[in-house]
């Protein structure tokens, strides 16, 4: 057997030994960086049926990119072209010199580099079958190159509108992957052109270029090959490609249960280095869609943050609609980490008392049922209010108005800007309010303010949104209506539809009234009413333009009435010019229909 | 002080004459609060204007004028619940407003 | 008038039967040309109908209405009430009306007088226009003065009434950035007259700035502070809610004190705003003559301020921005000027 040595091989080795050096280094930081209780959490499950799920998702998302292929189809055959091309080929040319080796054990990079080495010597299994299969394999991954070319090129063949902008070590990293599979392909041919040694696509294109001085072209090409795995391997820590082992330490933790909390950890460094920048947040993001800003995307923010150059206005112009997190692959919680970084910007609190004056207890001996918390937007959308008492009055319902006074606030706004000192005391205030009311039901009229009592409080009572309360009372007949064929298109607020998954209860209290029109893009996909509370960079015509988008969306079918179940997004509705279409709150069509 | 039979006391006049550095930057990263007319509706709508010194017109007056001392930390109480927003006839974004007064008031105070 | 629909050429077709179109019908016809005005109302007067006097001389908007009326030469103008014109065009050199039901008006010249509408209240929520009683808006409240009988809901005589400035002017989230220039006035107005039928109520006005700018209307404020003691509050009203015995709580800042008020009257008026009628929106954005609030824009304020992009096409009236009635008369006579040169220097050629 002839020597399985070679000086260019140096370059590989050093690479991909640095490579490990730093991706180990990486992953002790993150782990150790973690919290506390994210810690405790591993440990507690790591030895448990969720690793072993932890497994099959890595095998499905990191291999098989089963999400990208949901959306967008040939982005996915792009992505397991890659991945699982790759992947295949590294496993399938360990056996292959395994086997030509005789041992388990052969030199390390025998595997990459194994058309030069081998000496014509075919006394093991299968050969011919291992050449061909390596050769699938090479062509199936340079077809997915040759698709990133023309993503690259233009994006909108692979059904993209818009694709990520890079930096210039970005394009480096890219550039170079691009060009290892090329490499080996050349290297291969050329070697195969001289000991015709190659498969059906290497011997092939070998033949082809017989006419070159193959002896001499040889060993350049594989240098060439072995530096540019090189290149790409001291790339990989620094750039988007640092997904590839991120995602797979991501789903490890997130099936152990580690969550993001409230302010920067470990955890947030794996999510935010687990980002492959495939871009697939930019076209589902009412920013770029409806008001055509293309610079603080998800993507764009992720990337800022992890290099350490994030603005305020990148950080601060998101709406936290959440369509983005809803889109993502990789399932990265951007619109947290999104709080979690405005939270840096801010100076940290000084452990001062903000809101002293709050109300400290309830201003009368009464203990209620029902509490009922309208919310501070409610109080600019009387209709709501109104309708809410008067169902309550029907109902029979023994009930306190909380903040008829409208001087309390759930504190939600302040912790989508990382104010998170002066949301606990907020959220501290309240609750103890609520608590001693001794009711046994919260009802509110404001999806933010419901997310916050569901996320963040910690009450004595459930909680219900009104289009929930709604539903009840007409299951439990303690309303009845009148339906009539007024027709209604749906809005889903995005705090209560993304972020509390309560799409089913509105829908079913306007089919007991109504005729439901169908909205394009609704539920998981509804559109932002542009005016969400968690944005503070959008000036109001962008934020009309966002709007204006929604109203043509949801009016697509022509509804008498577009009903909504938020009071902002109904006030921003209602001052909309773009639909001539009454715009009313569940609440108010269900009091109208009242029996 | 009472000398030569006429008082040297400090008026209470302010001089408008050139433009301050708050002002300058306020304006610049925030050019809407450069529309306020000073209706009030913020400050009508605001629960900690109910109960606080804190008014989002007056601070924007005081900003405006150079006189940002003025406003110490009432800032504070602002619950950035978005209702003056809403409200608002000439869309200032007073919320980005608020913000960045805080980030301007810190800055002069790291610097004193 | 209301003679038949004649189909045969006029000289000029004037849509819209309000103050403006019936004084350009009037001017017209009394400089000779052959005059057919087109209501869609079951009566002429448009917006002088809703109106029982006018500030700030309070003179009766019936007369003003009557007077036009009168002028109008019987043999030379003919209004045409209850007819809808559904879209205008140019055709063969003449403009020509299509009808509601389907006839075919044609003249040399066209004047577009469908002047304003009243801002929908209910798009500001935040007052609570239709949600709470007793929130009127000033049109609403005219028609009570009007009777003589200004009363709540449920039919008690008021003891205090608020006034809010500007609900639909100067207020981007509607989309009308502009002043609609009457309103301050009307509101004073309102008020001296709430008050000589109610002696005993008290009266607030809020108000961002107070624009007073037509002769007489200062004084009329004056005396509205002086005779009639109605008190002005320097702020905008952001929220109205129904108090615990159902009167209508209001909350605001008084600026001048920076210090919020709250309040809780019987009556709360809003004085809504001018915005393009639905017809002059129409028009306008059809013939490609829309400013960005959908009122008519002529083809030049200063030198031709009635003439607009089409030859032959003129407007007149608040269809093109809030105008008060004098200024509206005036400027459909200046209208009759500019239709009567452009159809003598049609027939000289």
């Amino acid at each position: 057997m002839s020597s399985t040595y070679h000086p260019f091989v140096i370059p590989f080795c050093a690479g991909a030994l640095l490579l490990f050096a730093i991706l180990i280094g990486k992953c002790i930081l993150w782990l150790h960086r973690m919290s506390r209780t994210q810690k405790k959490q591993c440990l507690k499950r790591l030895i448990s049926l969720k690793t072993i799920a932890a497994f099959w998702e890595c095998l499905r998302e990191c291999l098989f990119h089963r999400n990208i292929f949901k959306r967008n189809f040939v982005l996915g055959y792009m992505h397991l072209s890659f991945a699982l091309g790759w992947f295949l080929l590294i496993v399938v040319g360990k056996a292959e010199a395994s086997c030509y080796s005789h041992t388990f054990w052969e030199d390390p990079w025998m595997a990459i580099f194994f058309r030069y080495f081998e000496d014509g010597n075919t006394n093991y299994f299968m050969p011919q079958l291992f050449t061909f299969v390596m050769d699938l394999l090479l062509a199936w991954i340079l077809s997915g190159i040759l698709l990133a070319w023309c993503k690259r090129l233009y994006s909108r063949l692979l059904g993209m509108r818009k694709t990520t902008r890079h930096t210039w070590y970005d394009r480096l990293g890219m550039i170079s992957l691009w060009c290892i599979f090329p490499c080996r392909l050349l290297a291969e041919s050329v070697t195969a052109s001289v000991r015709h040694n190659g498969g059906w696509l290497t011997q092939t294109l070998g033949d082809a270029l017989a006419f070159l001085p193959s002896e001499q072209l040889q060993l350049p090409l594989w240098w060439l090959y072995s530096s540019v795995l090189c290149i790409f391997f001291l790339c990989l820590p620094f750039t988007r490609y640092m997904h590839i082992f991120a995602e797979v330490l991501l789903v490890f933790l997130r099936k152990w249960g580690v969550t993001e909390e409230e302010t920067l950890t470990g955890y947030t460094q794996v999510e935010t280095n687990a980002c492959s920048r495939c871009g697939i947040c930019i076209d589902v993001c009412p920013l770029n869609t409806a008001a055509n800003i293309q610079n603080v995307q998800s993507v764009y923010f992720i990337r800022d943050s992890r290099q350490g150059v994030l603005s305020e206005e990148v950080a601060n112009n998101c709406l936290l609609c959440n369509r983005c997190v809803e889109a993502c692959p990789v399932g990265i919680q951007t619109t947290l980490i999104r709080q979690i970084r405005r939270g840096e910007q801010k100076q940290a609190g000084n452990g001062k008392a903000y809101y002293t004056y709050l109300p400290q207890a309830l201003p009368q001996e009464k203990r209620p049922k029902v509490v009922y918390f309208a919310g501070c937007m409610s109080h600019l959308t009387g209709g709501v209010i109104q309708s809410m008492l008067r169902i309550f009055e029907k109902a029979g319902e023994d009930y306190l108005f909380l903040d008829q006074d409208k001087n309390l606030c759930c504190g939600r706004p302040l912790r989508q800007q990382g104010y998170t000192e002066q949301a606990d005391q907020m959220r501290n205030a309240l609750e103890k309010l609520i608590n001693g009311s001794g009711a046994s039901l919260l009802v509110t009229s404001c999806p933010i303010c419901y997310h916050a009592f569901k996320q963040e409080y910690r009450l004595d009572m459930p909680v219900m949104h009104h289009t929930e309360y709604l539903r009840q009372c007409l299951a439990q007949h303690k309303i009845t209506v009148t339906a009539d064929a007024t027709r209604y298109a749906y809005h889903d607020p995005c705090e209560l539809g993304r972020g509390e998954r309560i799409y089913q209860e509105p829908r079913e209290v306007l089919a007991a009234i109504g005729i439901l029109c169908t909205v394009s893009e609704e539920k998981a996909d509804a559109l932002c009413c542009g005016h969400s509370l968690g944005n503070t960079a959008l000036n109001s015509a962008q934020k009309n333009l966002i709007r204006d988008e929604a109203m043509r969306t949801l009016c697509a079918d022509h509804p008498d009435v577009l009903a909504t179940a938020c009071p902002l997004c109904k006030k921003a509705f209602t001052c909309g010019q773009a639909e001539k279409v009454a715009v009313k709150d569940i609440a108010e069509i269900i009091a109208e229909h009242l029996n | 002080m009472k000398a030569f039979g006429f008082n040297l006391q400090k008026t209470r006049t302010f001089f408008i004459d050139t433009r301050t550095e708050p002002d300058r930057t306020l304006s610049r990263k925030v050019p809407s609060f450069r529309q306020c007319m000073f209706c009030g509706s913020c400050a009508g709508t605001c629960s900690a204007n109910s109960h606080t010194p804190f008014n989002i017109l007056r601070y924007n007056l005081l900003f405006r004028h150079g006189m940002q001392e003025e406003i110490a930390d009432a800032l504070d109480a602002c619950m950035l619940c978005g209702k003056c927003s809403i409200v608002c006839p000439r869309g200032v974004n007073t919320r980005a407003m608020i913000m960045e007064m805080r980030n301007e008031l810190q800055a002069t105070n790291d610097h004193a | 008038m209301d003679a038949q629909l004649s189909n045969q050429p006029m000289d000029v077709l004037i849509i819209g039967g309000g103050p403006a179109g019936l004084e350009a019908a009037g001017r017209l016809a009394q400089a000779g040309f052959h005059v057919q005005l087109l209501e869609k109302e079951a009566l002429p007067g448009g917006k002088l109908n809703q109106w029982d006097k006018l500030f700030p001389d309070f003179h009766d908007a019936k007369e003003v209405k009557e007077e036009l009326l009168r002028k109008l030469p019987q043999d030379r103008v003919s209004v045409h009430c209850g007819t809808e014109v559904r879209q205008l065009r140019r055709e063969d050199g003449l403009w020509t009306a299509e009808t509601a039901d389907g006839q075919h008006l044609q003249a040399s010249a066209m004047l577009l007088t469908t002047g304003f509408e009243p801002f929908d209240a209910k798009r500001k929520e935040e007052y609570g226009y239709r949600i709470y009683p007793n929130v009127i808006t000033s049109v609403e409240l005219e028609q009570m003065i009007g009777e003589g009988n200004i009363r709540t809901t449920e039919g008690k005589v008021p003891q205090s009434i608020a006034y809010i400035q500007c609900v639909g002017s100067r207020d981007e989230k509607v989309g009308n950035h502009y002043c609609s220039v009457n309103c301050c006035i009307c509101a004073v107005k309102q008020s001296i007259e709430a008050k000589q039928l109610l002696p005993e109520v008290r009266q607030y006005c809020f108000y961002m700035d107070l624009r007073m700018t037509g002769q007489h209307f200062e004084e009329r404020y004056r005396e509205s502070q002086e005779k009639h003691h109605v008190n002005f509050i320097r702020g905008r009203v952001s929220e109205t809610a129904l108090s615990q015995d159902g009167r209508i709580q209001i909350k605001a800042e008084d600026t001048l004190l920076s210090r919020p008020v709250k309040m809780e009257v019987d009556l709360l008026v809003l004085m809504v705003g001018m915005e393009a009628s639905p017809s002059t929106k129409q028009f306008a954005q059809e013939l490609g003559i829309a400013d960005p609030y959908g009122f008519y824009l002529s083809a030049d304020r200063e030198s031709a301020d009635n003439a607009t992009a089409h030859p032959g096409l003129f407007v007149a009236g608040s269809g093109k921005r809030p105008l008060s009635i004098p200024k509206t008369l005036k400027d459909a006579d200046a209208a009759a000027w500019e239709i009567a040169a452009y159809l003598n220097n049609r027939t000289t050629k």
